[in-house]
């Protein structure tokens, strides 16, 4: 028989209440060592591995990748006698020894931590009084004062007996009372769900909407789904709130024959310096991109509205927006002008593989200076992109498509994007902006000369 | 990310050179007697002489410490602590400096000191009551020679110098085996007042302390050069005492130079700085993000200085210690960190009367009446009070 021990997620750092968990290092039937990492989490504070506290055999993980778990609810149980000989019966064995411990759930359902406001998980409940009527702890404790003996015991709901003055007997807290005065509501027409018997501020909301029925008539067939607005989603909107209504955008469009720049992209991978990387229409609007802002550095910039001046950055630290399961992410490559097109071909297919699995870390997010959002892939032809904070330029890269086109004098068909740049007016002006395009444009339609004229 | 270090961002020297004079970091001079690759180098004011047996025990020192501290960041991960302040890469610094006190000095430590607290014999448990929050961090500082854990950033500078200005009145200063007391603090406090406070004390009364600054390079997640425009160590300067750099990923070096300054406070010579250059190579606490604010290259290039490869290094080389006994010694230290593990696992909650303990230290009728009465409430429940 085994001999299971369940741990649960503990506080990682001060008062936290929940974690994501990103990945798991262990599958059930592992072995795992004292001290051995066994899963990756992320709180709001960090992204965190959590050491095995068992030596043992791994039983049951308890959720999922991608699940938030709340402090004190159990992560991982471990047999740490498998094929042992003790009784089987789970970690309840060892409740009485563990349940204070930190980040543990005691009896009454407080998970214990440091500094002492650790969540609660379940409602409080008192313990009961020792029979309440009998005068025992007068003479034991002296000084024991009058109201233990006195203390209303049973907060029974206490009927709303027509008494004489008015007096409304009724628990509710002074903000509630408020609340229902306000809302016109009668407490003692309600029954308290809070403790003791109290009304709660839901009881005196629920009490005023009750009567529409109407709603569950209206519902539409197939209903609605509430997604809890967290993580990475909450984290975009912050973003792009933010910055749409931070920065004034202005959109700019360029359509373009780009024949010459697929050319060079089939001859790139078959060049041999670039064998074994993969070589993507991409890699050259990036390069197109890097060159473009060398010609132009105030489009790599960031307005510094509490000092009042506009920083300009002599490095790019290239953002490439990438749709991973977690949401939108965009994380970037630090220091991508200085890169030879090798390198930085080799930093973008690690930059994608690591964000798609979910894998990037936080200060790979962090320092961008310009994004490019590559929605060719999804085939559409282009978008009004939103800058990422603290970014002057991101440029959208549209689906490459086989289209008629003028070329030289004649109606042929050719192979035809769409680029579109958004960027920050406080600091780029029509005319830098449409100047920067027009150089990615020039790169995109003939690299070769581009690259001539330009380095 | 802009690096505006300058203290590290100076051309290198040619530091491989045995030469006579320390070697450098950038343009400014730290004591080093052990390079980074392990090599033993000179200096004209600093050395030591050790038998064998000390060069072993400073390796094993650094080793224990390392181990038992990484016992305390994983204790942290499994929820028996609140948090956890990890010494990781500033073994040197602790053990170096500790190591070169006498009996008789008095320790004021900050609370990432565990390893100080190891050179003072002390049971490396003590302070895990605090981190795990069952009990205030209170022990007999008299006894230890080591005062509390000091959580607010650097008041117990301010206790040290006075308590420095004490021992010269108690006229414990003027010979060899006078008593020094020594302060540790780190980057981030040397700019609180309280520190410049206590050099403007300490100075004016020539008293026999020693600012012990371990500069890890964060202050949390502020780098030191948005705080020190110029090398910490120089301060010491402006308030009348000197001030030495020394390489803190270097237990010899540290030991030298803080030995010299701890016998030149007792003799009555009075305070000194020492600046420890090193690094914090793990997080702030168990409750900080490093990969947030700090370059993953920046934190290679310093595990390359790592304080206990070094020592190794030294040891292999001089035919001191071979892998056996660094076999022996890892084996020692993971002995040390389970037997801590388990004890602070057991370590008891403190009952609820325990908050009554200490506010008198002779007790007071007031306060005995409310113990009484709280426990009498306490025993009027059914069941136990956790």
């Amino acid at each position: 028989m085994a001999k299971l021990q369940q741990f649960n997620l503990p506080d990682l750092a001060e008062g936290l209440v929940d974690a994501e968990i990103i990945k798991w290092l262990v599958a059930p039937g592992d072995t795992v060592e004292l001290n051995q990492p066994i899963v990756e989490v992320e709180t709001a504070k960090a992204l965190t591995e959590i050491p095995s506290p068992y030596a043992g055999e791994v039983a049951t993980l308890h959720h999922d990748e991608g699940t938030t778990v709340d402090v004190g609810q159990p992560l991982i149980t471990i047999d740490t006698d498998p094929g042992g000989t003790g009784g089987g019966s789970p970690s309840t064995a060892d409740s009485d020894d563990n349940g204070n411990l930190i980040g543990e759930t005691t009896a009454d359902g407080r998970t214990a931590v440091l500094v002492g406001y650790g969540p609660k998980t379940v409602t409080a409940k008192r313990r009961p009084r020792k029979s309440a009527a009998a005068p025992s702890p007068a003479p034991t404790a002296p000084v024991a004062p009058a109201p233990v003996a006195q203390a209303p015991v049973s907060p029974a709901p206490v009927a709303p007996a027509p008494a004489p003055a008015g007096a409304v007997r009724v628990l509710a807290k002074p903000p509630v009372r408020k609340l229902a005065k306000d809302l016109g509501v009668d407490l003692t027409t309600l029954t308290g769900s809070g403790p003791g018997g109290s009304i709660t501020r839901d009881d005196v909301t629920t009490a005023t909407t009750t009567p529409t029925p109407t709603r569950q008539a209206t519902a539409p067939v197939g209903g609605e789904e509430r997604i809890p607005i967290k993580g990475v989603r909450k984290l975009t909107a912050e973003n792009m709130v933010n910055s749409a209504f931070t920065a004034p955008h202005v959109t700019e469009f360029l359509t373009l024959d780009v024949t010459e720049m697929m050319d060079a992209v089939k001859r790139l991978k078959a060049h041999p310096d670039f064998e074994g990387v993969r070589v993507s229409p991409l890699l050259l609007v990036a390069k197109a991109l890097l060159l473009a802002a060398k010609r132009h550095p105030m489009v790599n910039s960031t307005w510094d509205d509490a000092a009042g001046e506009i920083v300009v950055k002599h490095y790019v630290n290239l953002g490439i927006a990438a749709a991973t399961p977690r949401g939108l992410l965009v994380p970037n490559i630090k220091n991508a002008d200085a890169m030879t097109l090798r390198e930085l071909a080799e930093a973008l297919n690690n930059l994608t593989a690591t964000a798609r699995d979910g894998k990037t870390a936080p200060a790979d997010m962090s320092g961008g200076t310009m994004t490019i959002t590559n929605v060719g892939v999804f085939g559409v032809d282009t978008g009004t992109p939103i800058l990422p904070p603290g970014e002057s330029a991101i440029l959208a890269f549209g689906a490459v498509k086989d289209m008629p086109w003028v070329h030289e004098g004649q109606v042929v068909p050719r192979k035809v994007t769409t680029l579109s740049l958004s960027f920050d007016h406080r600091i780029i002006d029509g005319e830098l902006g449409s100047r920067f395009l027009a150089d990615i444009g020039r790169f995109m339609a003939d690299p070769g000369t581009a690259l001539l004229a330009w380095t | 990310m802009v690096n505006g270090d300058q203290n590290r961002a100076g051309p290198k020297k040619k530091a491989t050179t045995r030469r006579k004079k320390a070697a450098k970091t950038g343009d400014t001079e730290m004591v080093q007697l052990l390079t980074a690759d392990g090599e033993r180098v000179t200096h004209p004011d600093y050395d030591v002489d050790m038998t064998d047996q000390q060069y072993r025990d400073l390796y094993r020192d650094m080793v224990i410490v390392r181990r038992l501290d990484s016992e305390g960041t994983a204790l942290q991960r499994q929820g028996q602590l609140g948090i956890w302040a990890s010494l990781q890469g500033q073994e040197a610094a602790q053990i170096g400096s500790g190591r070169a006190l006498a009996q008789q000095d008095m320790v004021f430590p900050t609370y990432r000191e565990h390893g100080v607290l190891w050179t003072r014999d002390i049971d490396p448990i003590m302070p895990f009551g605090l981190f795990r929050g069952v009990d205030l961090g209170g022990w007999d500082s008299r006894r230890y020679k080591f005062q509390m854990y000091t959580i607010v950033i650097g008041a117990q500078a301010l206790h040290a110098a006075g308590y420095a200005m004490g021992v010269t009145m108690d006229g414990k200063v003027g010979s060899n085996d006078g008593e020094a007391v020594i302060a540790y603090f780190g980057d981030g406090a040397s700019s609180q007042g309280d520190v410049n406070e206590s050099f403007v004390f300490a100075s004016v009364y020539n008293s026999p302390v020693v600012f012990f600054c371990q500069n890890n390079q964060y202050a949390i997640s502020e780098p030191v050069f948005r705080q020190a425009r110029s090398p910490l160590y120089k301060r010491a300067d402006g308030f009348g005492f000197p001030g030495v750099r020394v390489d803190g990923n270097d237990v010899l070096a540290t030991y030298a130079v803080t030995k010299q300054a701890m016998d030149h406070a007792r003799n009555g010579n009075g305070p000194s700085l020492i600046e420890a250059y090193t690094y914090r190579m793990g997080a702030h606490t168990t409750t900080d993000d490093p990969t947030r604010y700090r370059d993953p290259g920046e934190v290679e290039a310093w595990r390359a200085k790592d304080p206990i490869s070094r020592m190794r290094t030294f040891l292999e080389r001089s035919s001191i210690a071979d892998g056996d006994y660094f076999d022996s010694i890892d084996e020692e230290a993971n002995r040390h960190a389970l037997d801590l593990r388990e004890r602070v696992i057991a370590l008891p909650d403190p009952s609820p009367e325990a908050i009554f303990d200490h506010v008198y230290a002779e007790g007071s009728p007031l306060v005995d009446a409310e113990r009484a009465e709280f426990s009498a409430y306490h025993a009027s429940f059914e069941g136990s009070g956790h």
